[in-house]
């Protein structure tokens, strides 16, 4: 997957704003996943020159950790929690509905490009499970027909 | 007359924002405050009378036009009145220490904080010496409240004791555990609480830089923390010279990326610096060689919030509360499936039968409780016999389950225990930081055997043999990941055998 120049511009600007920074990685790689979207494979060479590191090192911390994707994914990201206060509440039934209904499995993304399906594992909503993530919104109690109008919110999906 | 919606996480996720867009609709602004912790009553509308605050829940925005009726003529005669809110049992009856403030008012109002006894610990620690507060945190019998229960005042100690120009206070606030929100809840209800603890510490062992290492799935927490880091470096509480001491402590929150294990302190440190999440093996302990090689202390998000009221009241009035070697209070959270879920802060001994019964008032579904799980996806699954255990650290390792950060997950009836059995396994496959054999490849084995007891393969053979790899796993872990990932297993094996006799209830 290749990126424009505005894309490769942004990712030399923010290594170069981070690069001072002691332990900077994590928050780099947040930061240009939050610009990108995702961190592309040409990142690596970008972010391993200007934290004098490794391109093997860089690679390995992207993959260790579940949040960063290599990938672009859809405009949206909706994660289910799997852990266990939400399977006491139901939450695998759930999650095999958002499956079939988006006719996808985790770490897909729908066809119209619109929503990544993404497990997580606890949200801190404990107490008013089965928990959602929507973006940045966290969502309780979510049924079969609140996920479904979850979905039509974000423009539907197929 | 003052309206309070919270704007904490579970509130939110009950539909707060549209409860406080339809008070604004009808000429009111609400103040936005933490949440009380009980979270079944959110979004739990509060409003200040001339009778004390009265609180009204779990509302939605099409309540707001007769609640604002109501008020008008008979409060009380609403249907989601609950009266006065530091009324509500749940809530009257709570030993309230580190919650106290939880839900007064806006959290990231620093005038709020400070009309609120905030920063009167801060304020005696940059009258003491190093050595006096750490002092004062061992005589309160302070244990670290993130699971292991290792005594504060030491570990400060070691750090005060090392001679090094350059000293950390990491916050661990990674709070993995399924079950758990206690930490959420003080950095949404009160995160200055948190950043005063930290800056005490620094004083306490000579550290000038403190990072909240903060996992990314409480995106709400990381809003209000930088808001209030922000506003307390405005204040001079953070920076250089604290309030005109010649003292300096500068703070950073750090996002985690989604590994559990980035919890475990070592991990946690790795992560810090930039690396892959791989546990260190101790010694070197990080107290004496952390975060970048220099002293360190990693204390858990409560166990930081504490030391402002150690600090404030003295560590005789903390001790006084709690059982045994258990000093102090326990932040219980009571979850999963359960009527009345939500933060429950307690002297140590209560009993889980107590909570689950007398606050959680059963299960949400209104089915028989089957099991509980305490302390986490490492925690062992509790049947009825073990809940009269008192909730204390020695009581309840004697049976060979444990509290953790106090995370309570309640199942009914229809819970599958080889599935949850079989989940323990999976959740350490994916979460494994991959260092030790035996939690790496032995949770992989553990999922395939479990899958053929539950099919009736070779039965008796399969059941030697999940036995054998969790004395394994047990023996050959270097953490509690793979070391503990046997206790959900052995325990469902245990108590609910029936369920691995491939009838179970369940759908995996
Ligand atoms: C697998 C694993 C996960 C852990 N997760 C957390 C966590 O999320 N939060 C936490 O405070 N401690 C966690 N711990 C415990 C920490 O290693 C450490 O004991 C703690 O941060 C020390 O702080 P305290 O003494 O104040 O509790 C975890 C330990 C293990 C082995
Ligand atoms: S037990 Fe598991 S998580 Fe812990 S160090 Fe070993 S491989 Fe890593
Ligand atoms: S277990 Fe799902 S939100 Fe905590």
């Amino acid at each position: 997957m290749d990126i424009n120049q505005n894309e490769q511009q942004s990712i030399i600007d923010l290594v170069d704003q981070h690069k001072d920074l002691p332990g900077a990685l994590l928050p780099l790689l947040h930061a240009i996943q939050g610009e990108v979207g995702y961190v592309p494979d040409s990142a690596v060479a970008i972010i391993a020159g200007g934290l004098n590191l490794s391109r093997a090192e860089v690679h390995g911390v992207i993959s260790f950790y579940h949040d960063f994707k290599t990938q672009p994914v859809g405009r949206n990201t909706v994660q289910i929690c799997r852990a266990e206060a939400c399977q006491s509440m139901g939450s695998r039934l759930l999650e095999a509905h958002a499956k079939e209904t988006l006719g996808i499995d985790y770490h897909q993304t729908t066809a119209d490009g619109n929503i990544t399906l993404e497990p997580v594992y606890c949200l801190g909503n404990c107490a008013c499970s089965p928990s959602v993530r929507v973006n940045d919104d966290i969502v309780a109690r979510v049924d079969q027909d609140r996920f479904d109008e979850l979905v039509a919110n974000l423009g539907g999906s197929q | 007359m003052r309206f309070f919606i919270p704007q904490d996480t579970t509130a939110l996720a009950c539909g707060a924002e549209a409860v406080a867009r339809a008070l604004q609709a009808a000429g009111v602004e609400p103040v936005r405050n933490g949440s009380r912790g009980m979270f079944w009553l959110e979004p739990l509308l509060e409003v200040e009378t001339e009778q004390g605050r009265i609180a009204f829940g779990p509302v939605s925005s099409k309540d707001i036009p007769s609640i604002l009726d109501a008020l008008e003529t008979e409060a009380s005669s609403h249907d989601l009145y609950l009266g006065p809110v530091d009324q509500i049992a749940y809530l009257a009856s709570q030993q309230r220490l580190t919650y106290a403030r939880a839900g007064l008012g806006d959290p990231v109002c620093l005038n709020n904080y400070q009309a609120l006894n905030g920063f009167n610990g801060l304020k005696k620690a940059l009258t003491l010496t190093g050595q006096q507060i750490v002092d004062q945190v061992k005589d309160s019998g302070l244990r670290g409240r993130g699971g292991a229960a290792f005594p504060a005042g030491i570990k400060w100690q070691t750090v005060l004791n090392c001679n090094s120009e350059q000293k950390y206070i990491v916050c661990n606030a990674d709070e993995g555990d399924s079950g758990t929100f206690a930490d959420r809840l003080v950095m949404e209800a009160d995160p200055y609480q948190l950043i005063e603890g930290m800056i005490i510490a620094g004083l306490a062992v000579g550290a000038t830089q403190g990072y909240i290492y903060l996992r990314s799935e409480y995106p709400v927490a990381h809003k209000l923390l930088n808001i209030a880091i922000e506003r307390a470096v405005e204040a001079n509480f953070l920076g250089e010279n604290i309030q005109g001491s010649g003292k300096t402590f500068h703070l950073e929150v750090r996002l985690g990326a989604g590994a559990y294990i980035c919890g475990e302190e070592t991990s946690l440190l790795e992560s810090l610096e930039g690396k892959r999440g791989m546990v260190r093996a101790k010694p070197p302990l990080p107290a004496i060689e952390g975060l970048f090689g220099k002293p360190t202390v990693v204390n858990n998000v409560l166990t930081l919030a504490a030391i402002s009221s150690i600090l404030e009241q003295g560590a005789e009035t903390y001790q006084n509360f709690g059982m045994g070697r258990s000093r102090g209070t326990l932040a219980i959270q009571l979850a999963g499936n359960i009527k009345c879920g939500g933060l429950i802060e307690l002297a140590f001994g209560v009993t889980l039968r107590e909570v689950v019964e007398d606050y959680g008032q059963g299960t949400y579904s209104g089915r028989p409780i089957r099991a509980i799980q305490v302390g986490g996806p490492l925690g062992a699954f509790l049947p009825e016999s073990q809940w009269d255990t008192p909730m204390d650290y020695e009581a309840f390792a004697a049976i060979k389950a444990m509290i953790g950060h106090g995370g309570i997950v309640v199942f009914d009836d229809t819970a599958d225990m080889a599935a949850q059995a079989r989940f323990a396994m999976e959740f350490c496959v994916v979460e494994s930081c991959g260092k030790c054999t035996p939690c790496r490849i032995g949770s992989v084995r553990g999922v395939e055997v479990i899958d053929r007891i539950v099919a009736n393969e070779d039965r008796d053979n399969n059941l030697i043999l999940l036995h054998d790899l969790c004395d394994t796993m047990e023996m050959g872990s270097l953490c509690a990941m793979g070391g503990m990932t046997p206790f959900p297993v052995r325990s469902a094996l245990a108590h609910f055998p029936q369920d691995f006799t491939g009838q179970g209830l369940g759908d995996n």
